[in-house]
């Protein structure tokens, strides 16, 4: 069995990340060939979505694990530890609305609240909150953009690589909150336990 | 479904009751043998005998008494203790030596299944300066783990003061420390690192900056150090020369151990076990605490986490 296990984030952030694995010396082959297996004990991968990865790190299900700037600001509570920037799977999280008269701004002056559709409540809110602005923060699940095209909201707060899926629906950014990148967690007792694999690891990464 | 206790309370049924009270029964013993006599103080305190150790904030559960005074619930059993000295031992000379198995009080985050109500056993040694006393109770806490039955424990041992000392040497102006300081805390060392390179410091001072909150291992981590740090890292290599091999074999030093509560002064440890995945313990010495209640005395304690405890144990049986 391999000396630390990783947490693997399926989706956008999943091919460069075996890419960086397989770079570093971990044989990610088996992962790449097999879409619906979650566990690869022989090399201590396991694979979930993004923002499982904190979940299973926290815990010490995985001793350390990647996945974006964006989910650990969703979930700042989590007891990991962020120990390298990555620098891929850039996205920029914004505050955006349909274009033409910033509807937001309109609702804002004159009913005092903006309702903000969002898959982060968290950073939303915060963000929103930081700013002085009251905002009614509906949480959806699925596409975002299509909240404020029906009128359920004056605004949304997304995460956004190219900007391509918010021009086809019609809407601009009018904020940028923050910056994500893919990061690198490790598990608080892990990374004292098995401090010299963690680090070996971390060496060959600057490395890459 | 309405839920049956507030969330993160819970009911303990006989067969692990059994189990929990061997645990404390073995624990207590160890302090006992040890010369630590057991206190009780109340779950409700003072407003104010909590804030004045700690800074307002540090209780997450507050009422009023039907006189319209303030109380809170305890956060830990170390505050009490230290008061308890201050009113009921203020003319007896020291050391002072107590032992505790309580209930102390936190606020928990969502979905996380943490416990507002956590069961600790622990010891607080008064009287007791560095580096003897923080010895003894390093020496105490490996006893009482080991007759838990834990066996695969370390212990990690960092120095409150090593990282801020070493940053205002080095020139970082105040107001940025803290910030440097409350990134590492969170453990968010991308946050340390991309502070720490816009302050415009000698590369080699900014590298040895990024690179001491990431010093952790056995005691080579002593004997090769930069002699930037010799100073800072005296407080612990003090205690190490003076433990007793048995306790010494746990030690993993850590120079990026910073305080998480306000009172710690000095050398601090955490308790980590292969079977789970959050420090079971903690301690560390709070020289300036006694003072707040009238008898100003260097001290050192920790406090084990017995459902935590508990379950590595259990790890470790089921693990093999």
């Amino acid at each position: 069995m391999a000396e630390l296990r990783i947490a693997v984030p399926r989706g956008a952030l999943m091919t460069e990340t075996l890419d960086l694995l397989q770079r570093v010396g971990i044989d990610t082959a088996e992962v790449r060939a097999n879409d619906r297996k979650l566990l690869f004990d022989d090399v201590g991968i396991i694979t979930m979505r993004p923002s499982d990865v904190p979940t299973y790190v926290e815990s010490g299900a995985a001793d350390i694990g990647i996945t974006g700037k964006d989910v650990l600001m969703e979930q700042p509570e989590r007891d990991v530890r962020e120990l390298v920037d990555l620098g891929y799977g850039r996205c920029v999280i914004v505050l955006a609305s349909e274009a033409g008269p910033d509807k937001a701004q309109e609702a804002l002056k004159r009913l005092g609240v903006v309702r903000v559709a969002t898959k982060y409540p968290r950073i939303a809110t915060n963000y929103l909150e930081s700013r002085g602005r009251q905002a009614e923060i509906v949480e959806v699940k699925g596409s975002v953009e299509l909240a404020p095209l029906t009128g359920m909201v004056e605004a949304i707060v997304d995460l956004t690589q190219t900007g391509t899926t918010l021009r086809e629906n019609n809407l601009v950014v009018r904020e940028e909150i923050a910056v994500s990148t893919a990061r690198l967690i490790a598990n608080p007792v892990a990374d004292r336990l098995k401090a010299r694999a963690i680090d070996a690891l971390l060496e060959r990464v600057g490395e890459h | 479904m309405s839920e049956r206790t507030p969330s993160g309370t819970r009911d303990v049924l006989p067969d692990e009751m059994r189990e929990l009270r061997a645990l404390t029964d073995r624990t207590r013993g160890t302090f006992e043998a040890a010369g630590y006599g057991e206190v009780y103080t109340p779950a409700l305190e003072f407003e104010r005998d909590s804030n004045a150790a700690t800074g307002p904030g540090a209780a997450s559960y507050r009422m009023f008494d039907e006189r319209g005074n303030v109380l809170v619930l305890r956060s830990d059993m170390t505050v009490p203790i230290a008061r308890l000295v201050g009113t009921r031992y203020s003319a007896t000379p020291g050391p002072l030596r107590f032992c505790y198995v309580a209930h102390s009080y936190r606020s928990v985050g969502s979905h996380r299944g943490h416990a507002r109500e956590v069961l600790q056993a622990g010891v607080e040694l008064i009287g007791a300066p560095a580096p003897e006393g923080t010895v003894e109770a390093l020496t105490v806490l490996c006893d009482a783990l080991d007759a838990a039955g834990l066996t695969g424990y370390r212990v990690g041992v960092g120095d409150a003061t090593l990282y801020p000392v070493l940053l205002e040497r080095l020139g970082v102006a105040a107001e940025r420390r803290s910030e440097i300081l409350r990134d590492l805390s969170v453990g968010d060392f991308v946050g340390v690192e991309s502070q720490l390179s816009w302050l415009g410091l000698a590369p080699e001072d900014a590298e040895l900056l990024i690179s001491v909150p990431r010093m952790r291992g056995g005691p080579e981590l002593l004997a090769g150090i930069d002699p930037r740090l010799a100073d800072a890292a005296g407080g612990l290599r003090q205690v190490y020369d003076a433990l007793p091999p048995r306790v010494a074999e746990r030690v993993i030093f850590d120079f990026g151990l910073v305080r998480n509560l306000g009172y710690y002064t000095g050398v601090l440890f955490q308790v980590y076990d292969d079977a789970i995945g959050e420090p079971i313990g903690s301690g560390g010495r709070y020289d300036e605490l006694l003072a707040q209640f009238g008898r100003p005395e260097p001290a050192v304690g920790f406090a084990l986490n017995v459902e935590l405890l508990h379950t590595a144990v259990a790890g470790e049986e089921r693990d093999g």
